[in-house]
């Protein structure tokens, strides 16, 4: 993997300048790695990791199981591209088990998911039938603890 | 009348210095907005499974004392593990004792082998509690100075210089806390050689040896005709970054370690039973953590090794531990001057090299074990503060 890549993944928010520091390459390095994994699709973008409970805008999540039917000639592709297409759509998935898609859906309140899953999804020729959970809590996003984060201890600022 | 009461101290304990680190903690403590690379330990909490194997322990109630050489099926997991990555063997019945940290082991060893007055060589810039354990023993320390020019290996000819009549005990640590230093085989093999001329004891305080950065590591109780006159410490708190946890062991030949437990069993009777259940959990599952641990440790010395260089502080690279030692004789100022005005003016801690010793002069210690964004604003701030003292 780039160390570009590798350092972004890391997590910290560094500029380009401080990534080279790190990495002991030149600024214009850096910048043209980025420029190349943007170009070909491995970065495909930046979101900060937010808390859930301290976001001000009430917005509902809800993970919602889909079957659909495969079809003659790309099997799940078509339809899954099709239905990612939707804004209320966050991430897409193929899975195994008992059914094919898993989507990561929000909206502005629960009506709205509702009748996403209602109007726009179930409507969609090919989808089969729809199971939709509404998260109520979020304990861990993206790697970070929510209800209890590591504190630390009382570790002294100084110590031998 | 408080002051009257001094005189119930003993003369060997009030005749002690104060850590150095104490003074200068107690200036940093007052500055809490201040970027620390002052800590000892690592910037990471003791990895998940290890904790939950603690948590786990507790429910099932284990609250107990323990054997005082601490749990066998501990015992049999550090044998295990020493054997698989120092090259030795130790019976987990009789050659290995679980201590409260590195620290206690080190303090009973020391008192267990020395008799008052016996002289215990020892390289220096080193740990804060060297000098001081040994004067606790009733015994005399004997420095051996490490240098830059060198990077903080040790020089056996140093070694033998300093040698005199009634030296008992060489005590090793490498890597090094503070330096970084780190020894290759050769070195070992003369110091090895010298132990058995002067019928010398080796102590081996091996406490950062997974953070080896550069080649392997090697412990000089490994080469020929060591292990008899070896006593090799080890412990949990750099490598799965258990320092709250305090736990640490000691291996060593039956009569040596027979002779720590005495001291063992009457202080501290055993090591915690919690912490015992989490080394037991670190030795077991605890490789993967701690390979990523080393990993974030080696980036982040690489770039304040280029740092420190480039703003003027000559530093050489550390090939083991979590610590950085540039020198900062170019700006002129006295360790504890340097480190105070850059509190001051620039917000950031390091601490004076003299806090570990006078060989340490015109050095100060930093930690790398945080993280790349606080590494650079400390860098960049301390370039500041060279400036305006050049």
């Amino acid at each position: 993997m780039s160390s570009v890549l590798q350092l972004i993944i890391e997590g910290e928010r560094l500029d380009s300048a401080q990534m080279a520091q790190v990495l002991n390459l030149s600024e214009a390095e850096v910048e043209s790695e980025i420029k190349r994994l943007k170009a070909e699709h491995v970065l495909l973008g930046w979101r900060p990791v937010l808390n859930p409970q301290c976001v001000q805008e009430d917005i509902i999540r809800a993970v919602i199981e889909v079957k659909i039917s495969p079809e003659r000639d790309g099997g799940f592709d078509r339809l899954a591209a099709r239905i990612s297409q939707f804004d209320a759509v966050e991430s897409c998935y193929l899975m195994s088990g008992s059914y094919d898609l898993l989507i990561f859906a929000r909206g502005a309140d629960l009506r709205e998911v509702a009748s996403f899953v209602s109007e726009r999804l179930a409507s969609v020729s090919g989808v089969l039938s729809t199971a939709t959970h509404f998260m109520l809590r979020a304990y861990k996003e993206q790697g970070h603890l929510l209800l209890s984060p590591n504190e630390g201890g009382d570790k002294p600022v100084v110590s031998p | 009348m408080e002051a009257n009461s001094q005189r119930f101290v003993a003369g060997h304990v009030s005749g002690l210095p104060r850590s150095g680190i104490r003074d200068f903690f107690a200036i940093v403590a007052a500055m809490p907005q201040a970027i620390s690379l002052g800590i000892g330990e690592p910037d990471f909490v003791t990895p998940w499974h290890i904790r939950e194997a603690a948590i786990f322990a507790l429910e099932k109630g284990k609250t107990s004392y323990t054997d005082n050489l601490g749990l066998l099926r501990l015992r049999h997991e550090i044998s295990k593990y020493v054997e698989n990555n120092f090259n030795l063997s130790y019976h987990p019945e009789k050659e290995v004792l679980v201590a409260v940290g590195v620290s206690e082991a080190l303090d009973i060893a020391l008192r267990a082998v020395l008799n008052p007055g016996d002289k215990v060589l020892y390289h220096e810039p080193c740990y804060v509690s060297y000098s001081p354990s040994i004067k606790l023993a009733h015994a005399q320390p004997i420095r051996v100075g490490t240098s830059s020019e060198d990077q903080f290996s040790i020089d056996p000819d140093r070694v033998a210089d300093a040698w005199e009549p009634g030296c008992k005990v060489l005590l090793l640590n490498f890597p090094t806390n503070p330096t970084g230093g780190v020894t290759d085989k050769v070195k070992l093999e003369k110091l090895a050689k010298f132990a058995v001329e002067k019928d010398l004891l080796i102590i081996s305080d091996e406490i950062y040896s997974e953070l080896t950065f550069e080649g392997n590591h090697t412990s000089i109780a490994s080469l020929p005709g060591m292990r008899e006159r070896t006593i090799f410490l080890h412990g949990f708190s750099k490598a799965y970054a258990m320092t709250g946890f305090r736990i640490g062991y000691a291996c060593g030949p039956q009569p040596l370690i027979e002779a720590m437990m005495k001291i063992h069993q009457y202080s501290m009777l055993c090591a915690p039973i919690l912490s015992q259940e989490a080394a037991l959990e670190a030795l077991k599952n605890g490789q993967p953590a701690l390979a990523r641990m080393k990993e974030a440790y080696q980036d982040r010395r690489d770039l304040i090794v280029e740092r420190f260089n480039s703003i003027g502080l000559e530093c050489h690279l550390p090939k083991g531990s979590f610590y950085a030692f540039p020198s900062i004789q170019s700006v002129g100022l006295e360790s504890i001057d340097f480190c105070k005005g850059l509190l001051q003016k620039q917000e950031v801690a390091v601490v004076p090299g003299t806090a570990f010793g006078p060989s340490g002069a015109g050095f100060v210690r930093a930690s790398f074990s945080t993280s790349y964004e606080r590494i650079i604003e400390a860098c960049d701030r301390i370039g500041k503060f060279v400036d305006t003292n050049k």
